[in-house]
């Protein structure tokens, strides 16, 4: 069973293109799709987040009682990206293609190995310790905001 | 549980001492081939040529295979490797002193030299296969993605001891019986077994990782799995029993390993999401055309006459790990280190996204350009060299010896920045 790793890779994968998306339109100087294209990453990217902190995280924690573990780890990663993403949301207002294109380096290699640890390490491992994983995958997709 | 540790990787420093000290050798093996003319020219097996061949893949390749390993394993597998700081320095200090002392023992055929080399190639290389042999046996399987670094990893071992054993045996310390033997063995479980396979295990992690490609096809990561331990296993083979058929088997496999590799990976960046131009794309694009050329070359070693097979092998050898394994990793440094810095920085000080260097303010990507065009120079002007009259072989060296400076600088500058910021090493 690896519902939880099937579903949010596929989210990590829709950030992904976002993100390609967002990138090539700065590099390209086409600011009106680009700011399109950076509030929709921001934004999915933040439900994301939101779908692994108050949803996943949370019975993952209560169920194996790994608190301060994997999920503490990953939490702060995500607290770097947010950051990251602030910082380039300001770039992008301010119509700032080098400095969004350095901190878009940044946030790309973040989010990979981020998203690398947490395919290969973490969502299987929730796969397996999670009885109810199809129910976990429902109330995620019910996360919108 | 491996994955459990979930480990952040070692600090900064570990890494990053090996990476810094890793673009000397690039520079010393430029000036060294000047001042050796056209000694090194003469063959593979020239003292010049094959002290020249151990600084770039001991002094260069090695530090830098090392420290991103100290790295990487940690992200990849869920396995760091234990004592990171321990084994940074063994690999500092014996590759430090080993390299050039094997170099200069092989040159001048000088037995302390080659002694002493040994000493302190034992201290780079011994605790590292330890450390990354506890790591591999505690990482998590990951199927097909994962074997090569796995194979990789037993490649390493074989390509250490049969060095070692090598150069134990010209230093006259025991008797090597089959020197030519172990010297082909020594060779191919290192450039194949253990530079080659080691980039295709990182590749598969980060060549989708890097440019938003999609991820290897099932049936190129399954055909590779097959073809790339075959051809090891075959030229083993080839080398201990001298059967022709082997010859041809260990040819097939490995090159056509070799050939879907570069294609399956030039065909996924082709597909890439991310437009935008990149130093470490272009670097990696360079390396693969090189290991394409290189696996030609080498199929077609067999049909040249004497003279001209023998500066075939040279070309082979310089594009094969200039072209290839020295454009790949020149690429990746631009990558790791920058992260590295602003990833380890934003850990240390807390400070917000924006307000420290980004990683092309770690970098500045014009300068890596610089270097990139500089190594292209480089590699074009170095691999038809041994074809050519010897002294167009020094401007090569030259655009060798000012890329190597040129890394340099860059990495030097990435440090620069993490410490101004208040970065703690």
């Amino acid at each position: 069973m690896n519902e939880i790793t099937e579903y949010l890779t596929e989210d990590h994968e829709h950030c992904d293109h976002l993100f390609a998306e967002a990138e090539n339109a700065v590099d390209a100087g086409d600011w009106a799709l680009a700011v399109d294209r950076f509030a929709a990453l921001r934004q999915d990217v933040r439900r994301h987040f939101a779908r692994e902190e108050d949803i996943l995280f949370p019975a993952f924690e209560a169920r194996t009682g790994m608190v301060g573990g994997p999920t503490s780890v990953m939490r702060d990663e995500h607290e770097q990206m947010r950051n990251t993403l602030e910082a380039m949301a300001a770039t992008v207002a301010g119509r700032d293609a080098r400095t969004f294109l350095g901190l878009s380096e940044t946030l790309l290699m973040l989010m990979r190995q981020h998203n690398m640890k947490e395919e290969r390490i973490l969502y299987p491992m929730a796969d397996q310790a999670m009885p109810d994983a199809a129910v976990l995958v429902a109330r995620m997709a019910e996360v919108t905001g | 549980m491996a994955g459990l540790t979930y480990d952040q990787g070692p600090s900064l420093a570990a890494p990053l001492r090996l990476f810094l000290v890793a673009p000397l050798f690039l520079m010393l093996a430029a000036v060294a081939g000047i001042l050796l003319g056209h000694d090194w020219l003469s063959g593979r097996w020239s003292p010049a040529a094959l002290a020249l061949t151990h600084l770039i893949t001991l002094g260069y390749l090695g530090a830098v295979m090392q420290g991103a390993l100290l790295q990487m394993l940690a992200v990849v597998l869920g396995s760091p490797v234990p004592w990171p700081g321990v084994l940074s320095w063994c690999g500092l200090l014996g590759l430090g002193a080993g390299t050039p002392l094997l170099a200069a023992g092989l040159l001048f055929g000088e037995p302390v030299c080659l002694v002493a080399a040994l000493v302190a190639l034992a201290v780079a290389w011994l605790p590292f296969l330890a450390g990354v042999a506890v790591a591999l046996s505690r990482a998590l399987s990951g199927g097909e993605m994962d074997w090569p670094l796995r194979l990789a990893g037993l490649a390493l071992p074989v390509t250490v001891l049969t060095g070692l054993a090598l150069a134990g045996g010209l230093a006259g310390l025991w008797s090597v019986p089959d020197l030519a033997g172990l010297v082909d063995l020594h060779a191919g479980w290192g450039l194949y077994g253990w530079i080659l396979v080691l980039v295709v295990g990182v590749a598969y992690q980060v060549v989708p990782m890097l440019q938003i490609t999609p991820a290897y096809p099932r049936r190129v990561t399954r055909a590779l799995a097959w073809l790339l331990p075959a051809g090891l296993l075959a030229y083993t083979l080839e080398v201990l029993s001298g059967l022709p058929a082997l010859h041809w088997l260990s040819l097939a496999a490995a090159g056509g390993g070799s050939l879907v590799f570069a294609a399956a990976t030039l065909t996924l960046q082709q597909r890439r999401r991310r437009k935008l131009a990149d130093v470490t794309l272009d670097f990696w694009r360079l390396g693969l055309a090189a290991l394409a050329l290189s696996t030609l070359l080498y199929a077609g070693l067999d049909a040249l006459p004497d003279p001209a097979r023998a500066a075939a092998e040279l070309s082979l050898g310089l594009l094969f790990l200039l072209g290839f394994a020295a454009s790949v990793v020149n690429g990746m440094l631009y990558k790791i280190v920058p992260f590295l810095a602003w990833f380890h920085l934003q850990s240390q000080t807390g400070a917000r996204a924006g307000t420290i260097p980004n990683m092309r303010e770690m970098i500045d990507e014009a300068a890596a350009r610089r270097h990139f065009r500089l190594h292209v120079a480089a590699v074009c002007l170095l691999a038809p060299a041994p074809f050519l009259p010897a002294w167009l072989a020094s401007f090569g060296l030259l655009a060798l010896a000012f890329g190597g400076h040129g890394l340099w600088l860059n990495l030097r500058a990435a440090r620069a920045a993490f410490l101004a910021y208040g970065g703690r090493l």
